[in-house]
């Protein structure tokens, strides 16, 4: 009996010293955001938290145009994450109980496009964009990702397993045309699938970095992520200073995500294992 | 596939309106290829247009204002005497195996341990996973803050244990011992979720049998575990390919478009943005694109290769 606890103690010695280790980033930059960076830069640094956080708010607000860019990083994420909820799931529904002509041609068709990495359509994307006039625009980083093929490909598979044909069957006997057993058949019983999806894009869009470098170009119009970039090119010595800002851009996403874990560490090591 | 197959096609044809005609006209399909259609336009205007320009594109040379050149092979022939990509190639390679490889050892250590934990559970899982969905420039700023050489914590811990002091983002190999450092921190913990859930998935009854032929923990893990893992492994493997032959914005935050002193964090990745958006030498800038991709379906395919070999075996 004695040995068996033993092992649990030391099992979890090194749980927790894993958890620590990933853990300790977190920690140490609230220590250095409430630090001055003179605090943190000296030999032994100092380890506990400091009073300064207050001044490297304001310093971060009068560097960048901080609430900006939250506003604009959460106008892109919420909206792409509505469009692609909505267009992915509509496709998934009709891709996993339907039969129509051209069906598996299409369905292959959207599997091969998750091979191409984005890199080789950046270049002529930026051109269309200039195009369009959407440079500079938020725009750019929401119409090109408002449907997408991890998205379909992972719906499908859902509703494939969760919804049966009498179902579908039964929903269009009743009258419910095939737009209306989507909404009102299809949409409701998805719900765990479309918290997944959902968490994932908007977690995805919101730290999304090198396309909003692209094709963002006006300095006071600026996603979080590229706004930090910045800060930390043109301030980078005060490391203080731009932890804080890193502290401030990161915040709304830990909450989300303390959320929505469980379902989303479910919905992303699921398919790991089923596929 | 198969399961959508047996959708009895009275399940659809009402929805259509058109009764159980036999010879339907394709367009009575229309609202299915209606659903369908935001995906395909989007992927065909920002997806498959590009891509095709990409392709014109690296025959050509253009800085995005003068008149397009064709000059044939050009760029490709620059390309393999451009000691820039060589040395991009080689930085983006050996990244990836710095930081996928201890990413993979952790992270199945991790999960065989977090198997046989009993409590706690959610809070590792939770905790574990934090890194993954974290900000990527605001951890690569957070690391080349350790990293620093003057005051950075690092070379704070060496100096308490006597050991001199270190100028990591200012040498070769250091710059590298940074970005895979923050590659695997924030990689381990979504590839031991990933394991775990194949570890559970795997059949008590063969760790009992195991047991009852009497082999030890090192015996079982060999002869069960790992086989039996082997089609999860392979998945950790190509997420691991896919996005380390794409690692750009760790060494963009940490050292800079330049890619740092000797260009030892200069990836792939970095180099095509730094030709197409910074020199705006966009034929250029296709052809490092297009080595890009052939070098994900070629890793793909080894991986694939490595994969079909072993199931071969048994």
């Amino acid at each position: 009996m004695t040995r068996y606890r033993w092992r649990g103690i030391a099992l979890h010695a090194v749980l927790v010293l894993a958890l620590l280790v990933f853990m300790f980033p977190f920690v140490w930059t609230i220590i250095m955001a409430s630090n001055t960076t003179a605090d943190i830069y000296r030999f032994p640094p100092k380890f506990t938290f400091g009073g300064h956080f207050g001044d490297n708010v304001r310093q971060v607000l009068d560097n960048v145009a901080f609430f900006q860019s939250m506003a604009n990083t959460a106008t892109v994420a919420i909206s792409t994450t509505l469009l692609v909820l909505f267009f992915d799931s509509l496709a998934a529904f009709t891709f996993a109980k339907f039969r129509f002509p051209g069906r598996n041609a299409l369905f292959v068709i959207l599997l091969a496009t998750m091979l191409l990495p984005a890199q080789l359509s950046a270049v002529p994307q930026f051109q269309t964009m200039a195009l369009l006039g959407w440079v500079g625009s938020l725009k750019a980083l929401i119409i090109p990702g408002a449907a997408n093929a991890f998205g379909i490909f992972w719906m499908r598979q859902y509703f494939q397993n969760s919804i049966h044909d009498e179902l579908v069957e039964a929903a269009t006997l009743d009258g419910c045309g095939f737009f209306g057993t989507y909404w009102h058949v299809a949409l409701p019983s998805a719900r765990p699938a479309l918290a997944f999806l959902g968490i994932f894009t908007f977690v995805g869009s919101w730290n999304d970095y090198m396309w909003p470098l692209i094709v963002l170009t006006n300095p006071n119009h600026l996603t979080l992520q590229v706004a930090l970039s910045t800060l930390n090119r043109s301030h980078g010595v005060d490391y203080s200073m731009v932890m804080t800002g890193a502290l401030m851009a990161m915040v709304p996403l830990v909450i989300i995500f303390g959320i929505f874990a469980r379902q989303f560490i479910k919905g992303a090591t699921e398919g790991a294992v089923r596929g | 596939m198969t399961s959508t197959a047996t959708v009895p096609a009275a399940a659809t044809e009402p929805l259509t309106g058109r009764g159980q005609r036999p010879g339907r006209r394709i367009w009575s399909y229309w609202r299915f290829y209606l659903a369908l259609s935001p995906f395909y336009i989007l992927f065909a205007v920002f997806g498959l247009y590009p891509m095709l320009s990409t392709i014109v594109l690296a025959f050509q040379r253009w800085d995005g204002l003068s008149a397009r050149r064709f000059t044939g092979l050009g760029n490709f022939e620059f390309l393999v005497h451009d000691p820039t990509f060589w040395t991009a190639l080689e930085n983006t390679i050996v990244l990836f195996f710095m930081s996928t490889v201890p990413t993979l050892v952790i992270a199945l250590l991790l999960a065989v341990m977090l198997q046989s934990a009993v409590r706690f559970t959610n809070v590792y899982r939770i905790a574990y996973f934090i890194p993954n969905v974290t900000s990527l420039v605001a951890m690569a700023i957070f690391f080349s803050s350790i990293f620093s050489t003057n005051f950075g914590l690092v070379n704070a811990a060496l100096r308490s244990l006597g050991i001199p002091q270190q100028d990591w983002l200012g040498q070769p190999w250091g710059i590298k011992i940074a970005i895979s450092t923050m590659i695997v921190w924030q990689w381990v913990g979504y590839n031991t979720l990933i394991y775990l859930a194949g570890l559970q998935a795997i059949p008590k009854e063969q760790y009992e049998a195991a047991k009852v032929d009497g082999a030890g923990p090192v015996r079982t893990l060999f002869s069960i575990t790992l086989p039996q893992l082997r089609p999860v492994i392979l998945f950790t493997v190509v997420i691991s390919t896919i996005g380390g032959l794409q690692t750009f914005t760790e060494p963009q935050v940490m050292v800079g478009n330049s890619g740092g002193t000797g260009q030892s964090g200069m990836t792939v990745v970095l180099l095509f943005y730094r030709t197409a958006f910074l020199d705006n030498d966009y034929g250029y800038a296709a052809a490092i694109a297009l080595s890009i991709f052939l070098l994900v379906l070629l890793f793909t395919a080894i991986n694939w290769r490595i994969f079909r070999g072993r199931s071969d075996d048994r």
